[in-house]
């Protein structure tokens, strides 16, 4: 069975859906008291927020006529578990005149399709390169 | 001796007199598109124009597809909407203008034809509407429903205890968001600290962001001190892009980063930031502006910090600059983006401008009016000043009350202040002492607790902040070692209200457009969309609200003023005594001025507006008279209380023809007994400002006219003091307690005063 599409009467979710909220280690947001912060059961990582959490706001969005916000909230979704370092590398890389190749920035993409899955957000990343070199970005800065 | 020609001048002194106004430290500049000086309109804006082959965009405002440059690229691929492109870019701009003031038109509608919109067309529509017309369509086409506001909280010192404070008052007044920055970059991991900290006073929800370099201000929101970030700027040519060290697609990679994070995030974007940055290409700043804000609607952004921003000051050097920054927040709305709207920045010296600056945004209404508004004195901002500041914010909760507008903030009184500005910095010493960071003194404490601005507090500097940022990382402390100490140190409340804010992340319900929370809960343009229809329709001020938004301090009430006057009844007993001697009849006594006192004088009103007691105006004019060769009578007026009638009726019953009318408030009146009512021979108007000396002087000029001469008037010199502004009030109540004691057809008593001298 699958569920059916989140509409703007499912909005905000932790208020009307709350049952579909789910941390990203299982945690319900009944879970995420004081309580079981100060013993430990709690951490951090439950705070965090998951790709279908994500995807669940898209599709609000999108019902919302917000085509857009959608579409990143979904390109989001696909790197919530990218780690932080490579998330900051690939942002570097995607700065003007960092990569100095077209090529340098494809493997990057192919590295977040291939590695995390990562499909809408590398298919962005080659686009951009193709953007780059007819705008002549890959060239020395500093 | 002739007097010698004098050479004719070379200046009207006004203009020297304009010269030391603040508003000449304004600089302004021609109007000079070939420059970048335009703000509406320059001859090298593209004529608006779209085009579609195969599905894309083949040309847009008047750019072919393989010229486009990657503002164009980024537009024409993800803003542009092809099933709507064509209905929408055939309308007239001046009917798509018509209907963004229509209430008739719903804002839905307008919205879905904005996806089918380029740059060009739609700053093209904007340019049609007046500044009123953008101001009304603002408030209709603002996404969400409820007006909300955003401070920043700052120090010169990076110090702390005094940002805990200052978050925990700002929350206190009401602010949805919290910006803060540092002065010195390695600091900004104490100043989340602290204001993350601070914020949790009082209430929850209040969202915050700390502005610093890209990389870290993404790991100070992963380890959970901050729930969104604003200072994603982009740039409306390519050249400031590049120089901003971004393309659309870093910035897009950027936006989906921060969602993946669970933060909320807008861009920035403002006119004037490519002329600061030297690559306009000669455009209207409009044109570029709505360039930068079709961008951000295609990066899937859910909002813009927009309206000048760090270029609000330069637009407002050029003509209708003011009404550039209303045009291109309109559009930001338009295209149905968050709009955190500007007036941060402060674009003038100007008091009067930063006023007319406001309003439009006050009365209309804005997810954040300000952003930010400076909660902090300017001189602590580390952005620099705002349009309004810490020294100002009576003022703009006083500019809510006039207008009955919704400002998003509330007045706080001076206790309550006082509690949220001491339990933040209790509950942040108590988490740096937790958690090995630092142990400030009482002395600093009471230092912050009590200071308006650094400038007062003996407390932590920006040496001690970058040690303490510097622990902070090396300790890998995250919010909920932040949240643990609170809860061990006795902060429950606080650290529940912490642990309610990180916890938004987990649904990312906030992450959606013009989300804020109030009152626990989350609101956004879905849960609570704008939905003008005209009056009756949209956001109304509830009861409540209004309650809350009137009850500024130092409000004057009958029963205050009455109390006021009540305290000075013992003194005034010890120094006059009034001794009725029954009803006053006509004189012959041709020296005689009747001095006609108001019914309240000296029963249940004791001093003047100005302060003296009326034992002492009483003295100076029979002091006066006496000087001048007449004798006072006393009559006490009980059919009227008006100035006019009380000196006429006075000069009726005295022996010379001449009388003086004199209320307890202090105003005065020489008359003469043939004249009309309003026609008197001198009158002290100006209560407020009429010293003792004058009621003298009054009282010889009174004499003067009984031997039938004709004295030089006293003039009681003005400076110009809004007097109505700081007395009217207090006079109407006074005056209101000496109309209720009139009687129809009363008839005057004559009145025995006797001044009682100081005990030997």
């Amino acid at each position: 069975m699958t569920e059916r599409t989140l509409s703007v009467e499912d909005y905000p979710l932790a208020e009307k859906r709350p049952e579909i909220v789910v941390g990203c280690r299982g945690k319900r947001l009944a879970d995420l008291t004081l309580e079981n912060v100060m013993s430990g059961a709690v951490t951090l990582d439950d705070l965090t927020i998951t790709q279908r959490a994500l995807n669940q706001q898209a599709e609000i969005a999108n019902a919302a006529s917000r085509p857009t916000l959608a579409a990143n909230f979904m390109r989001a979704g696909e790197i919530v578990d990218v780690p932080q370092d490579v998330i900051m590398q690939t942002y570097e890389l995607l700065r003007p005149g960092r990569a100095r190749t077209k090529a340098e920035l494809l493997a990057a993409a192919d590295d977040l399709r291939d590695r995390y899955g990562a499909t809408r957000m590398a298919a962005f990343i080659a686009e951009a390169a193709d953007v780059y070199e007819r705008r002549g970005l890959f060239k020395k800065r500093y | 001796m002739a007097d010698a020609p004098r050479p004719p001048a070379n200046r009207w002194k006004r203009f020297s007199d304009w010269d030391e106004r603040p508003l000449r430290l304004d600089q302004f500049a021609a109007e000079d598109p070939d420059n970048g000086f335009a703000a509406f309109k320059s001859p090298h804006d593209p004529q608006a124009s779209l085009s579609w082959v195969n599905g894309r965009a083949s040309i847009m405002d008047g750019t072919q597809a393989a010229d486009f440059d990657m503002i164009d690229e980024f537009i024409a691929r993800y803003h542009l909407d092809e099933s709507i492109a064509d209905e929408a870019m055939a309308m007239s701009s001046l009917t798509l203008a018509r209907m963004l003031v229509d209430m008739n038109v719903p804002r839905a509608q307008l919205v879905r034809l904005a996806h089918g919109l380029t740059p060009a067309k739609l700053a093209d529509v904007v340019s049609h509407l007046s500044s009123l017309e953008l101001a009304f369509a603002y408030s209709k086409m603002r996404a969400r429903r409820t007006p909300g506001n955003q401070a920043h909280v700052t120090n010169a010192k990076d110090d702390p205890l005094q940002l805990a404070a200052d978050a925990a008052t700002a929350v206190g007044f009401g602010f949805d968001e919290i910006e803060t920055t540092t002065r010195v970059a390695r600091n900004a991991w104490s100043n989340a600290l602290a204001c993350a900290v601070g914020a949790s006073v009082g209430r929850w929800g209040t969202l915050f962001q700390c502005s610093s370099e890209e990389a870290e201000e993404l790991r100070i929101g992963m380890a959970g001190f901050t729930s969104y970030a604003e200072t994603v700027s982009v740039y409306g040519t390519e050249q400031s892009f590049v120089d901003g060290d971004d393309t659309p697609w870093s910035k897009a990679f950027l936006a989906a980063a921060y969602a993946s994070r669970g933060i909320k995030m807008r861009c920035t974007s403002g006119a004037g930031s490519e002329l600061l940055m030297g690559f306009h290409e000669r455009k209207s700043l409009l044109y570029l502006e709505a360039r930068c804000l079709c961008l951000q609607r295609a990066m899937g952004v859910q909002g813009t910090q927009n309206g000048g921003i760090d270029g609000a000051p330069v637009t407002c050097t050029v003509p209708g600059g003011m009404r550039e920054l209303m045009a291109e927040n309109l559009i930001a709305v338009w295209l149905d983006l968050e709009c955190a709207s500007g007036n941060d920045a402060r674009p003038t010296e100007s008091e009067i401008r930063v006023g007319a600056k406001i309003l439009p945004y006050l009365i209309a209404g804005s997810d954040l009016i300000c952003s930010g508004f400076g909660s902090i004195l300017k001189y602590d901002n580390s952005f620099n000043a705002s349009l309004l500041n810490g020294e100002e914010l009576e003022d703009y909760l006083v500019l809510q009350r006039d207008f009955e507008a919704d400002g998003g903030l509330s007045p706080m009184d001076e206790s309550m202040a006082l509690t949220v500005r001491a339990r933040a910095v209790d509950a942040l010493s108590a988490v740096l002492d937790d958690l090995g960071l630092g142990a400030p003194t009482g002395d600093m404490k009471a230092s912050v607790i009590a200071a308006s601005g650094s400038d007062d507090t003996r407390s932590y500097l920006p040496r001690d902040a970058a040690l303490m940022s510097e622990a902070i990382q090396a300790k890998s402390i995250t919010v909920v070692d932040v949240i643990k100490a609170l809860a061990r140190r006795g902060f429950e409340a606080e650290a529940h209200n912490l642990l309610n804010l990180v916890r938004l992340r987990v649904s990312g319900d906030y992450l959606q457009t013009s989300a804020v929370i109030r009152g626990g809960r989350v609101i956004s343009a879905i849960n609570d969309a704008n939905d003008y229809s005209g009056p009756g329709s949209g956001y109304r001020l509830s009861g409540d609200r209004r309650d809350q938004i009137i009850a500024i301090r130092d409000v004057l009430t009958r029963d205050n003023v009455l109390r006021a006057e009540g305290m000075l009844r013992g003194g005034e007993v010890r120094r006059i005594s009034y001794r009725t001697m029954g009803p006053a009849r006509q004189s012959e006594d041709r020296s005689e001025v009747v001095i006609g006192i108001s019914p309240a004088f000296g029963i249940e009103l004791f001093q003047t507006i100005a302060g003296h007691p009326l034992s002492a105006v009483t003295k100076a004019l029979s002091d006066g008279l006496t000087e001048g060769g007449a004798t006072a009578r006393f009559v006490r007026m009980r059919h009227t209380a008006d100035t006019s009638f009380l000196g006429l009726s006075a000069a009726r019953l005295s022996g010379s023809g001449i009388g003086i009318g004199l209320q307890a408030k202090g105003t005065a009146v020489i008359h003469q007994k043939d004249r009309l009512p309003h026609n008197n021979l001198e009158l002290f108007s100006n209560a407020p400002i009429t010293s003792l000396d004058h009621y003298r002087l009054m009282g010889r000029n009174a004499a003067a006219f009984t031997r039938g001469e004709l004295p030089a008037p006293i003039v009681v010199p003005t400076r110009g003091e809004a007097l109505g502004a700081r007395f009217h009030a207090r006079v109407s109540l006074i005056y209101a307690i000496e109309t209720s004691l009139i009687e129809d057809g009363a008839s005057p008593h004559d009145v025995e005063i006797a001044w009682i001298g100081p005990k030997q």
